[in-house]
Order: C-alpha cells, then structure tokens, then sequence
C-alpha cells in the first residue's frame, strides 16, 4: 500500500430519515472513496438502523437511499463492520441487514479505530 | 501540525461552530496551521453573509471571515450541503467558498490531524 | 487515541457507547458532556471507573460557562482550548463521538 494513502473510517451513530446525517454521511463516503483511500465504514448504536432491510420511504414522502449500501461494493468500499452489542441491542441480527457485513465485538471494533489515520463521525 | 476542521452545525443553534472557532484560535495561537475548515450539514449556514445577530452577542460568521483574513484559514462550503440549504455565491461572506464533498476527503488526506465539531 | 464526547451522559449515550468500545486512550468532554465531569451525579461511580482505563479530561470553559467549577470530579484532569490543541496533537488520531 502507497505511503500516500490513508485509512479513514466514517463512524456512523445516526438512525436514517429522523434526521440527514445519514444520507450526507454516505455522500462524505462515496466521494472519498474516489480518492483511491482505504475506506471503511462502522456502524454503532442506532446507526444499524441504517442497514434495516425493507425501507419503505414513500409515506414520509424522502428519498430511500438505503440501495446506496449495496452499492458502495462498486466503488471498493466492502468493508462494513457492525458492532456485535449494537446490533442485538436492536433486536437485530445479520439476516435483517440488507448489505453483507463484518460483525465486530466492541473490542475488535475499538482496536480498529485505533489503527485509523482519519475518523470522521456522522 | 496540519489541522482539518470539520463543522457539522449551524451558528447559534448547537455550540459546535463555537468549540471550532475556538480551538481554531488556540491552533493557532500554539503555531500550529489551520490548514482548512470544512462546512457540512447544517454547518454551511456559518458562511452565510445575511446573518445579523443583536448587537451583544458574537458574531459567529464574521469571526469565521476574521480568521480566513487574518490567517489565511481556507473556510470551504460543501456545494451540495449549501445548495440544498440555501446557501449560494451571492449569499457567501468573506472568506468561504463553496466546493465539493472531495475537499473535505482531500484534507483527510493532507493533514495530520482531523477534528469533528458535530452535534 | 482521543476520544471527544460533547453530550450529558444522561441524554445520550455517547459516552457510555465510548466506555464500551474504545479501548484505553484519552477522553476529552466538552459541551454538554462536562456535566460527566460533576462530583455528585448518578455517573459518578462510572466515570471514577473509567479513570482507571483512561486519561479523562474535561473542558474548563464549558464546565465553568454551565456553573459546575468548583464540583469537578478529583483526578478529571482540566484543560482550556490549548490544552485541548495539546491532546488533539499528541494523539494520534481522534474521533468525535457525535
């Protein structure tokens, strides 16, 4: 890996559609990742919500960027962790994400962050 | 060292454009260089020229002016943030400009530390 | 690694959700999180814990803007906006937990 580029993870916290950080988040995501970086993505406490399988958006009459996940894979973005508490903590699991993620326990997810040059929170 | 800033809300309303200014002026008290400040979110409402606080309180865009002037601090508008809030040229104060989401990628990038000011 | 939190711990859990997943570093409360920093609450215990897994620090003006000078917890280490430049540049890397 060049000396140039850098590992940046975007941190997201933030439910989807309550408020924008979301959707701006993974606008922040999709134009860094042209940039040739290492890009990851983590997502914590209500910001699994994003992941929700079945967004249905059409009563709140907003966009439903949720396709945007899946789509990340076509700008190599592929790495999605999913802290482990947070997720359970929802009454989710795995099957109820609509992209493939690497679920991490606190721990692990925590030890990543320390190996980031760049951690932008959304 | 090279600092980013990141500012994800508007003036008055959350005391993230406050926290950010002032550590500003403490960067740069300490030599230190304020390499760029990214507006984000509600944060593109710090540039714009139309704010009028009253008299005795701070006046949070034009201390953001002060510092591009007095320091040469880049102030950049995310474009599609500011567009979509009503934030144009014609409504910019002096010092910011508006460019896209890649600047705030490109200063990632080019400093050595980034710092989020958020709600 | 710096971790900065700005919300109360009693309306969000930014910093309970740091507690749980950072592992070791420096805290910095700013904002509305120095009401951590205050003798007396319901956090107390926690925060007296997390001070033996990290450095915790809290930001004077913000703590004596809100009136809570004189109850710091003993051993939250107190900082102005130099000493926040200071820890920003002595780690790493930081994250706001926003």
């Amino acid at each position: 890996m060049g000396e140039d580029i850098k590992k940046f993870m975007f941190v997201n916290r933030k439910a989807p559609y309550g408020t924008i950080y979301a959707l701006e988040a993974l606008e922040v995501v999709l134009i860094t990742a042209a940039f040739d970086q290492d890009v990851s993505l983590a997502f914590l406490d209500d910001g699994v919500y994003q992941l929700k399988k079945g967004q249905q958006t059409k009563g709140i009459e907003t966009k439903n960027f949720s396709p945007s996940y899946r789509a990340l894979e076509g700008y190599d973005v592929e790495k999605l962790y999913v802290e482990k508490e947070s997720m359970e903590a929802r009454g989710l699991s795995e099957d109820d994400l609509l992209v493939d993620v690497i679920v991490l326990t606190s721990r692990e997810m925590g030890e990543l962050m320390e190996q980031q040059d760049v951690v932008l929170s959304f | 060292m090279k600092f980013g800033i990141v500012v994800n809300e508007g003036p008055y309303q959350h005391q993230a454009a406050d926290s950010a200014y002032l550590f500003c002026k403490a960067a740069i008290g300490k030599g230190h260089e304020i390499w760029r400040v990214f507006f984000y979110h509600d944060g593109v409402n710090n540039a714009t020229k139309l704010t009028e606080p009253p008299q005795d309180d701070r006046n949070i865009v034009n201390r953001w002016s002060r510092l591009a002037q007095e320091h040469g601090v880049d102030l950049v508008v995310c474009v599609a943030a500011a567009l979509r809030r009503g934030i144009r040229e014609e409504n910019l104060a002096q010092g910011f400009r508006i460019s896209g989401l890649g600047q705030l990628a490109e200063a990632g990038i080019q400093t050595d530390r980034m710092i989020t000011f958020g709600d | 690694m710096l971790h900065i939190i700005n919300k109360s711990p009693l309306s969000s859990c930014a910093l309970e959700s740091c507690l749980r997943i950072a592992q070791g570093g420096d805290i910095l409360l700013i904002e509305d999180a120095v009401y951590a920093a205050a003798s007396g609450s319901a956090l107390e215990d926690k925060i007296r814990e997390a001070m033996g897994r990290f450095r915790v620090h809290a930001l004077m003006p913000d703590i004596d803007a809100r009136g809570f000078s004189e109850r710091v917890i003993e051993g939250v280490s107190k900082v102005d906006y130099g000493g926040f430049v200071d820890l920003v540049a002595a780690n790493e890397n930081c994250q706001s937990w926003l």
